[in-house]
């Protein structure tokens, strides 16, 4: 993505993003609706997959009579909304009661340490994103984790973590392969 | 057809006809029982959240289901009614007791002991114990701003502020943002509310129940500076100020208490106590020839005036093509000080260095423009100190002055002098109604009796008017607006943008009313809002008091007259271009570089 951001968790979306001019076109096909606060900060995420502070600025100017204070309401109300820059991937470990007791804590240790990312943060390299579930309604597969829509069960032992995580680098790897084969 | 619009209900046994879009909360005060709120607020935040209207309800002889909230409850032909249930009395009492669970309970060190609306209902409901004891809030304590305090451990998240920000103002700068239990008031992005769109209008103040959101207190300093030997205090109060500060002391609502305001300032101790009034009939001179030259000379048309710095920065922030339409003129409070630190520290032989110049103020807007950089004449801040009405009062009580014993004073000489057409800024209407006295006079060069122009008062929130007045040689129709409140501020501002407005001459209050319903304006309750319009009441008080005064005509002012005679020559030259006119700039809200975040 063209996106010379270094700072992790910080966003860099410049003015003349050219997905600006996309969110415009949806704004413009919607502005005679009501309530469309929503819709537009779906389409945003979308588009640039998370919705930070000058995106909202954005919005806030573009459309008539809503303010920041309002769509960061909005945002922080519904969980579909993410206010940081999200990695490729999502892991989301369950730290419901069961999977807690069961030992999720260890998993959560072992990602930051291995990815050496916080909970609510991104990897150095925009893979991964990690995130602290409540009950994903699997305890029978406690302790639980999910990446994407993948659940990886029982994780007794952390040291399984660096393979799983490996998948997902060599999945990455080949799709890149492919991409430049396709290219050349 | 009154008839036939109204309904019967039956309310603890009492039996009332009452229109029929009204609630179930307003009909039981028909009949004389008052229903517990704290959320609600008439006509502008009827949400049923804080769930202490409770009651039993029964249509057809078929009970509702759970406990309705009478705020929102409309009622219907032959409803019966309790409040006076045990049922809804312990639902009530309980609701009660998980609000203050979750509520900082500082009440004898809290800025709104005895003005707080839910200590007031504890008592009232007798809740004596604190029941339940968990996980509170987290602490948000944003005192960046120099106007408003935010502290959320006090928040009851009525969403009164939310509600008053989106309606009086449109603006929402204030929201409820995150969910459940980590559910809070505040702009967006744990921005102080200095960062963001806020105009510091206080509008939000006003309305709080509670002591969660405040304005930042000078109080401390006044006092010191009144203290220090070294320092000559001066002390002005703005017109609305007299129209309110007696409802602190028990005076009803809309009873001027001018003399016994000044009386109770020169016990306080202040070197000097003038009046805003004073500098705003100054104002008047300034902002009317400035008016009458850009007629003259085709300058930006219309003219809108700067007197509210709520309205100030609200301009600034999302209007600034508006920006040349202002006019320069600072504001009374800072004309004031400007002279005070010019004119009469040389007239009374003081350095303007010793001059402590103090305003007393319905605005909480007004603390902020005294700190704008720009506000200062070599070197020397034209405002040092903000107070606000209620500070003004809690000054009083606090030197243990008893109000009403007070005799009746008037302001001293040389900046205390003030005309009818000054008192009248308190209110909406009230700047361009003084303006148009002098200027009709100035341009017929006659001294016009009929100085009521009816047009531009009353309290609707857009008022138009013309004058037939000779400009240049030639009779020309000047159309005036008067707007009060930013909503319908931001409405005609669109339309005069849009070419679907023309006028001349454009008055603009930030707050609702104007001054006279600021945001540093005695704190009402919202059962008292149900009961009258407070800011008519309070704009009564100024009307009359202008009808009293000898003088309703800012010229006229005989110390004005003074003041130009020995120190500005004439208004708009460049001596008081230097002292008493500002300048304007766009301001930018969010961002991304501010680093204080709360």
């Amino acid at each position: 993505m063209a996106n010379e951001c270094n700072n992790r968790n910080e966003s860099c979306i410049r003015p003349d993003d050219p997905r600006y001019k996309e969110l415009k076109a949806y704004i413009d096909s919607v502005r005679d609706q009501q309530g469309i606060n929503i819709m537009v900060l779906q389409e945003a995420q979308r588009l640039f997959g998370y919705v930070p502070l000058e995106v909202q600025k954005w919005i806030s100017l573009e459309l008539d009579d809503v303010s920041v204070g309002e769509l960061y309401g909005i945002s922080t109300f519904y969980s579909q909304f993410n206010l940081t820059k999200q990695g490729k991937h999502k892991i989301s470990v369950c730290l419901g009661t069961a999977c807690y007791v069961k030992g999720a804590q260890a998993i959560v240790e072992a990602l930051q340490q291995h990815l050496d990312i916080e909970v609510g943060g991104i990897s150095e390299d925009e893979m991964f994103s990690l995130e602290a579930t409540r009950c994903l309604g699997c305890c029978s597969l406690a302790p639980v984790m999910m990446i994407d829509d993948d659940v990886y069960a029982k994780l007794y032992d952390t040291k399984q973590i660096p393979e799983i995580l490996d998948k997902y680098y060599l999945e990455s790897e080949l799709e890149h392969e492919m991409e430049s084969e396709v290219d050349a | 057809m009154a008839a036939k619009n109204k309904v019967n209900v039956t309310i603890n046994g009492v039996q009332v006809q009452v229109p029929e879009d009204y609630t179930v909360l307003l009909a039981a005060r028909e009949a004389g029982i008052d229903i517990p709120t704290l959320c609600y607020l008439k006509d502008i935040n009827e949400v049923a959240a804080c769930r202490l209207c409770v009651c039993e309800a029964e249509v057809n002889g078929r009970p509702m289901r759970n406990l309705p909230t009478a705020c929102v409850l409309k009622v219907e032909d032959g409803m019966i009614v309790r409040t006076d249930t045990e049922r809804v009395r312990k639902s009530v009492k309980m609701n009660l007791e998980l609000i203050l669970a979750n509520h900082n309970r500082e009440c004898l060190t809290c800025t709104r002991n005895q003005t707080c609306e839910l200590q007031k209902l504890c008592y009232e409901m007798g809740i004596d114990m604190e029941r339940f004891d968990g996980e509170t809030r987290s602490v948000c304590y944003d005192d960046l701003s120099p106007s408003i305090i935010r502290d959320s451990t006090k928040c009851v998240l009525c969403g009164r502020c939310v509600s008053a920000c989106a309606k009086l103002q449109n603006i929402s700068v204030l929201e409820f943002v995150n969910r459940g239990v980590n559910t809070k008031v505040a702009p967006g992005f744990g921005y102080s509310i200095k960062d963001t769109d806020c105009i510091y209008c206080g509008q939000c103040i006003n309305v709080c129940p509670v002591a969660a959101i405040k304005e930042k207190e000078h109080i401390k300093q006044v006092w010191s500076a009144i203290q220090d030997p070294e320092k000559h205090v001066v002390v002005q109060t703005a017109p609305a100020v007299r129209a309110a500060l007696g409802e602190e002391f028990g005076v009803p609502m809309g009873k001027a208490v001018t003399g016994k305001m000044v009386s109770a300032l020169k016990r306080l101790g202040f070197d000097k106590v003038f009046d805003t009034n004073f500098s705003a009939d100054l104002t008047i001179m300034e902002e009317g020839y400035e008016f009458i030259n850009r007629v003259k000379n085709n300058g930006t048309l219309p003219m809108i005036t700067s007197c509210s710095p709520g309205w100030i920065r609200y301009c600034e922030v999302f209007y600034p093509e508006f920006i040349d339409n202002l006019s320069t003129c600072k504001s009374p409070q800072q004309m004031f000080g400007a002279v005070a630190k010019s004119y009469y520290a040389k007239k009374e032989g003081i350095s303007p260095k010793d001059v402590v110049c103090v305003s007393v103020m319905p605005c909480t807007a007004k603390k902020a423009e005294c700190a704008r950089p720009e506000m200062q004449v070599d070197g020397n801040r034209d405002v040092d100190y903000v107070l606000t009405t209620r500070e003004l009062a809690k000054m009083i009580n606090e030197a243990r002055i008893i109000f009403d014993r007070l005799p009746e004073a008037e302001p001293d000489p040389i900046m205390g002098e003030y005309t009818g057409a000054g008192v009248i800024f308190g209110a909406t209407g009230g700047v361009m109604e003084a303006a148009l006295r002098t200027v009709a006079d100035v341009l017929t060069g006659k001294d016009l009796k009929d100085v009521d122009y009816k047009a531009v008062r009353g309290i609707e929130n857009f008022k138009q008017a013309s004058v037939t007045l000779p400009i240049g040689g030639k009779d020309v129709e000047v159309k005036v607006g008067v707007v009060s409140s930013i909503a319908a501020a931001e409405k005609v501002l669109n339309a005069i943008a849009a070419g679907e407005l023309q006028i001349h001459f454009l008055e603009v209050m930030a707050c609702p009313g104007g001054c006279v319903h600021g945001g540093g304006q005695p704190h009402v309750s919202a059962k008292e809002r149900m009961e009258k319009i407070v800011r008519a009441e309070r704009a009564k008080a100024l009307y009359s008091e202008d009808k009293r005064l000898p003088h309703r005509k800012s010229h006229e002012n005989e110390e004005i007259k003074m003041l130009y005679k020995e120190f500005f020559k004439e208004p708009n030259s460049p001596i008081s271009h230097k002292y008493l006119h500002t300048h304007y700039a766009e301001q930018f809200i969010y961002m991304p570089d501010v680093v204080e975040r709360v």
